[in-house]
């Protein structure tokens, strides 16, 4: 791990009287790809601003590479942004925007025209110096936005879901572009975006926030495979969660059975949120299951089908390969490994996750 | 169905051709003949004549200054306006519009008694000892007039392009290191240069035509262009001399214009508000 570059102390901000960061702490390392991850009013735009300086915190200091930088503008800061709606100034042409800030810290012209020279390639848009904004693309427009920002060296980048208004195939095509740079430049992007499958895609290290308190912090494989909480475990990716109750050591029961698990720890008949992926259940004959249902719903989804069976009152989603038809009797079947226990929300802030689902 | 629509448009093109394309063609003929109705130059070149030259000059300048004097006061209104929360932009730009509803003669028969030797403002100086001032009958008092009158026109546009600017264009820029000057003058003051010329050309066409406002407030001292075209026509009865003035002055408003769109790389937004 690389040494902390930026650390948020004890944050909080409110606006009209609404707590949108409550006790925030985090920190990003040098030369990481971190993500914030959540759904809209989560907080994580507020942070990515309070990185930018263009808000400033209730209480908390921000601290770059060790300094207090908590009470500085965003032009004193050595961080740029890529803003959501790209916020290029439309009364310049291409190069005369990415030179803005190379302009402002009163480079030499040769090495601005160098500088946006290779900006432009570094985005794949060679030749486009005189071309005007209004001539562009949503996507051309992005990659400018992102020249005009990494054109000044920034020690990190602050990206507010810059591809949220760009086309599926193109959001996964700048999604590599953007690993790319980032391996190229060696710098830190901080990435905000509500969705799941570019966090998972692009990030070293995830953070899931859920009304302005991070809910889990760790590696994509760590957040996928194991949600801290039944809100993770469901915003990201699809989740079947169903109340249980932890009977003892590697036993669970929920809607009427009991299964093996591997979660220990949990105490004698403590409640708990019993957790499943979809694409860990299997559907076998009825009595070979841990339970038995009827297909309700199979939708083709291209790389599988997403089937819901109604097996002892609840509706389970599954994902497979195989085809079933609608109104097929099927069991489920799941190993111990792949079923997840998590403790029942005590905290206010947890409880929080279950009014937004 | 198509034919039947365009049937719609007649009232305005009877209209069109009877009050703008006539009289213009009559202007035209008028300026080029003399009273016999033969062919001349010499109403236009009149204007070359002193008196006439020196009341071009007047209008010329007194137009200038209001539109200086609107433009100083306007922009930095309509900056203070943005920066404000909407309902509140809304009642303030109502303040300003106000007057607008109000007949044109009426205000400027209300600046004749404000600014008179007896008026109120003359009265305020006295009590504070500056000494009464003349005021009414002079170029300043014209000017008044004139920014007061068309003030609207100048603060509507500028307003209207800068509540256009993005805030996040604004943080972009703040973003890559810019300063407070540098956001002015290289964001802000480019951005709204379209509601800027629309301005202009709003308050400096209708100022350097205008002669109610000089008669009324310049008390036949302050002799504008405009007034002498008018006492061409209704006094001296000469509608050669007056419509000669009038196709010069007509240049010169037409020159203006294309002067100031020259200098707006997009017209998108002036002119409209």
């Amino acid at each position: 791990m690389g040494k902390k570059l930026i650390e948020l102390q004890n944050i909080n901000k409110s606006y009209n009287g609404t707590q949108i960061l409550d006790d925030l702490n985090i920190y990003f390392n040098e030369n990481k790809f971190l993500t914030l991850l959540g759904p809209s009013g989560c907080g994580k735009t507020t942070t990515l601003r309070l990185i930018g300086g263009f808000e400033t915190p209730d209480s908390g200091r921000i601290l770059f590479d060790g300094k207090d930088i908590t009470d500085l503008a965003p032009n004193e800061r050595k961080v740029n942004t890529v803003f959501q709606k790209y916020a290029l100034f439309s009364h310049m042409t291409i190069a005369e925007n990415i030179a803005f800030g190379l302009k402002i810290s009163k480079k030499s012209k040769a090495y601005i025209n160098d500088k946006v020279k290779y900006a432009l390639k570094l985005v794949n848009l060679d030749g486009f110096e005189n071309r005007s904004v209004d001539s562009l693309s949503g996507g051309q427009q992005q990659r400018i936005a992102i020249a005009r920002a990494i054109v000044n060296e920034p020690k990190v980048l602050l990206l507010d879901e810059p591809l949220g208004a760009l086309d599926l195939k193109l959001r996964q095509d700048m999604q590599y572009e953007l690993i790319r740079l980032k391996n190229e430049l060696g710098i830190t992007f901080i990435y905000v975006t509500h969705d799941q499958e570019e966090a998972l895609t692009m990030s070293d290290t995830i953070a899931v926030m859920n009304q302005g308190y991070i809910q889990q912090i760790g590696s994509p494989e760590d957040i996928y495979n194991e949600p801290c909480n039944a809100f993770v475990a469901d915003f990201i990716g699809d989740s079947n969660i169903i109340d249980g109750v932890m009977l003892e050591d590697r036993l669970v029961s929920f809607l009427g059975i009991r299964h093996a698990c591997e979660d220990v720890g949990f105490g004698h008949n403590q409640p708990v949120d019993v957790v499943i992926r979809p694409e860990d259940i299997e559907l076998v004959e009825p009595s070979e299951g841990f339970m038995a249902g009827d297909i309700t719903s199979v939708i083709f989804k291209g790389v599988h089908y997403e089937i819901e069976v109604m097996a002892n009152r609840f509706e389970w989603l599954i994902h497979t390969t195989e085809f079933f038809s609608v109104g097929a009797h099927v069991g489920l079947k799941v190993i111990p490994f792949n079923i997840q226990i998590m403790h029942k929300p005590e905290s206010s802030d947890e409880k929080a996750v279950d009014t937004n689902e | 169905m198509n034919k039947f629509r365009k049937l719609f448009a007649g009232p305005y093109i009877v209209w069109v051709i009877g009050f703008t394309v006539l009289p213009i063609l009559m202007i035209l003929y008028y300026a080029f003949t003399n009273a016999d109705g033969a062919l001349t130059l010499q109403n236009v070149t009149a204007i070359a004549e002193p008196i006439h030259f020196k009341a071009l000059l007047l209008s010329l300048r007194l137009a200038l200054e209001c539109t200086v004097i609107c433009l100083l006061l306007s922009y930095p209104l309509a900056m203070i306006l943005n920066g404000l929360k909407i309902k509140k932009q809304s009642f303030v730009v109502f303040i300003f519009v106000l007057p607008m509803w109000m007949n044109f003669m009426l205000r400027i028969l209300a600046w004749q008694m404000l600014l008179s030797n007896n008026g109120i403002i003359n009265s305020i100086l006295q009590t504070l000892g500056f000494g009464g001032i003349q005021i009414l009958n002079t170029p300043t008092a014209v000017v008044f007039g004139m920014v007061y009158d068309f003030l609207p026109f100048m603060i509507l546009p500028i307003y209207n392009s800068m509540v256009k600017i993005r805030k996040d264009v604004i943080e972009a820029a703040r973003d890559l290191g810019a300063n407070n000057g540098i956001v002015f003058f290289r964001i802000i003051v480019p951005l709204t240069m379209p509601g800027v010329i629309s301005g202009i050309i709003m308050v400096f066409v209708p100022a350097l035509t205008s002669f109610v406002i000089s008669d009324l407030l310049g008390g036949g001292k302050v002799l504008l262009i405009g007034n002498v075209i008018e006492q061409s026509f209704i006094k001296g009865m000469n509608w050669n001399l007056g419509s000669g003035l009038s196709i010069v002055l007509m240049i010169f408003v037409i020159a203006s214009m294309a002067f100031m769109n020259s200098h707006s790389k997009e017209t998108e937004g002036a002119a409209v508000w």
